[in-house]
């Protein structure tokens, strides 16, 4: 018992260092735990980017490409889907509801989507959190526009300016649909979602830009003012996607099937949910090299313990040769070494846990309302426990390096204090 | 605890017993010790001369079993530790040695009483000794102010702060603590002055001689010679060559 009350005297003698190697320690365990915290967070944020849509169809190409382009509007659809196409696939009986989806402008490198108000009502992210309005609502007039929250915060709008939608999809466009100006109806809440980052207008509207154009340019001559395109027909001839909401959930592989064997028109339907796992195993790949980094500062961190103990290790020689003449053995000043080592390493682990929870706790809120990611607060899991564990067990090896010094020191040394 | 409990004057009332012991400090060749014969018997206080570098600290560490010599047999209380494994030879040490260093005797952040107490952890007759006048730490407390330390330094809570003298007043009494036969004292009273050599030697005598203790003590200081029933040079018992090489 005095042995051991020494042994965490002597640690307490040195604190400034003792309690730095464990800071040191702290830090990266915090590190290490939250690169995981923020990892699986992230694969949960992107997994539920959607949901409650239980099929995705377009044209016909790879699961990939349709998801992304139909939901984090990047790259293009190879082809359309036309109209009557869509109107067949929305009388299926097993059909709740289908949302259609036009995509191909852009104002200011934010993509323009082309879609009914149901999209607002149907479409869900994080499980199943529905799209709210900071400010206006859904689209009532043809050249309304609801925008997401990133198109409102990075141009500064506000409901009731007017925006002006470019043909095409660069940031700069020389192509201008400046005829016919739109009116921002309402601002979106933030998703963490491609949602963010998009202009809605109705499927009409875009309809109503394009009633003057023909193959990506203005037919000369032929000018459809504003006023004139309201009265008339802006049913749309095709669109580029369509979310659809099945009944039950039970009939998405026979409707999969249906669509895809569909006469008409090749057509692909796709999983939300198996695509984005799909396209998660694509950029995945950047949590193993976080993971590496993380492992790496953990690493760093028994180094510098194991540096520290070692550069204590020549004025505690005397420590040694003390307990070696009141009868300790070589193995007992070996164990004291292991122990503090342990004990280090064990507080860094408790500390490092409770600066990590301290953190989710205070950043929780504004990670989640600045970068749309869920970081959920909950105890650690059964492989996290393991890494500790795995860590402590590490830390106690490296501890065996500045103690087999210290025992090989208090052999050689003998009856000789040295100070 | 075979090995603790010495069979009390097994073969032979001498305590320390060294025949044809031949060492050298593993992985330095230029040191080695030589001692032919050295019989010490009980109760006997023994002064060891020899200037530094005759391998004093040496033969100490071979005598308390902290290493083990090469050849050659050595027996104490009539236990032949050479022949104990090196575990053993540490309890037998813990048990049997109480030990005096010339300086930084004290874990300088342990208390004064958990200094002296410390011994008690790894000899368990020893405890037991020391428990029968009471508790421990008034076994210690006792010790401590029959050595002349202040009783409010024997309650402060460092070791840090006690003066040379009074460290090496702890020192004895963690030597002290449980009765172990043999004393050994490595030129305890060399960071003293001649004032404090004197009244701290008057202590440890007192205590050794109502403990019935063998007390060897080593010193290159002639003038203490008076105060010791025998005399030895290790200049004579033991043969210290330099780059033998063997």
């Amino acid at each position: 018992m005095i042995v051991l009350r020494l042994a965490l005297q002597s640690l307490r003698n040195r604190w400034l260092t003792a309690a730095l190697t464990v800071f040191a320690i702290a830090i990266s365990i915090m590190l290490l735990l939250g690169v995981e915290k923020v990892r699986s967070g992230a694969r949960q944020s992107f997994a539920d980017t959607i949901s409650g849509t239980d099929l995705i169809v377009g044209a016909r190409s790879g699961n990939i490409q349709l998801l992304l382009y139909s939901v984090f509007r990047i790259g293009n659809a190879t082809n359309n889907i036309t109209w009557t196409s869509l109107q067949d696939i929305a009388a299926l009986p097993d059909i709740a509801w289908v949302v259609p989806l036009s995509l191909g402008d852009s104002h200011r490198g934010f993509r323009v989507l082309g879609t009914t108000t149901d999209y607002f009502r149907r479409y869900r992210y994080r499980q199943a959190r529905g799209l709210a309005f900071s400010a206006g609502g859904p689209f009532s007039d043809l050249f309304d526009a609801v925008i997401g929250a990133d198109v409102a915060a990075s141009l500064g709008y506000r409901v009731g300016d007017r925006i002006i939608v470019s043909h095409g999809l660069g940031a700069v466009s020389f192509i201008e649909h400046d005829d016919k100006p739109f009116r921002v109806a309402g601002v979106l809440e933030k998703t963490g979602t491609p949602v963010d980052r998009t202009v809605h207008v109705s499927l009409e509207a875009i309809e109503a830009i394009h009633v003057d154009w023909q193959s990506g340019g203005r037919i000369p001559g032929q000018s459809v003012s504003a006023d004139q395109v309201r009265t008339m027909d802006l049913k749309p001839k095709a669109v580029t996607a369509a979310l659809i909401g099945l009944k039950s959930r039970l009939a998405t592989f026979r409707v999969q099937r249906a669509i895809n064997e569909y006469k008409e028109e090749p057509l692909s339907a796709i999983l939300p949910g198996a695509a984005l796992q799909e396209l998660w195993g694509l950029v995945g790949t950047a949590e193993t090299a976080l993971k590496a980094v993380s492992a790496m500062v953990v690493a760093t961190a028994l180094l510098g313990m194991v540096t520290m103990i070692l550069t204590t290790l020549n004025e505690r020689r005397r420590e040694m040769a003390i307990l070696r003449s009141v009868g300790a053995r070589p193995r007992t000043v070996l164990g004291l070494l292991v122990a503090e080592a342990g004990v280090l390493v064990a507080a860094g682990i408790v500390i490092g846990f409770v600066l990590l929870y301290a953190a989710l706790l205070l950043l929780q809120p504004y990670v989640d309302a600045s970068y749309g990611l869920h970081l959920p607060i909950e105890p650690p899991k059964a492989g996290e426990l393991a890494t500790l564990g795995a860590i402590a067990v590490a830390g106690c090896l490296a501890g065996l390096l500045p103690a087999l010094r210290a025992y090989r020191l208090s052999l050689a040394d003998g009856m000789t204090v040295r100070a | 605890m075979l090995i603790a409990a010495a069979k009390p004057g097994a073969a032979t009332s001498d305590v320390i017993r060294l025949a044809k012991v031949r060492f050298a400090w593993p992985g330095r060749r230029s040191f080695s010790l030589d001692i032919e014969s050295f019989v010490l018997t009980a109760g006997k206080s023994v002064l060891l001369i020899g200037p530094s570098g005759s391998g004093k600290s040496t033969f100490l560490s071979l005598l308390c079993g902290i290493v083990a010599p090469q050849t050659g047999t050595i027996d104490i209380l009539g236990t032949e530790i050479t022949r104990l494994s090196p575990a053993s030879r540490d309890s037998f040490r813990a048990e049997h040695f109480g030990i005096i260093f010339q300086m930084f005797n004290l874990l300088p952040y342990g208390t004064v009483i958990d200094n002296v107490l410390l011994p008690l952890s790894f000899a368990p007759l020893r405890r037991k000794r020391a428990i029968a006048k009471g508790a421990a730490e008034e076994e210690a407390k006792r010790l401590l102010s029959r050595l002349g330390l202040e009783p409010n330094l024997t309650n402060g809570p460092s070791a840090a702060n006690l003066s040379v003298g009074q460290q090496q007043r702890v020192a004895a009494a963690r030597a002290l603590i449980g009765n172990p036969e043999i004393i050994v004292a490595d030129e305890p009273t060399s960071a003293l002055d001649r004032n404090r050599q004197a009244a701290f030697l008057d202590l440890l005598f007192t205590e050794v001689v109502e403990a019935g203790a063998t007390l060897i003590m080593v010193s290159h200081d002639e003038s203490l010679a008076a105060r010791f029933d025998r005399v030895m040079r290790l200049d004579e018992i033991a043969r210290s060559g330099e780059g033998t090489g063997s």
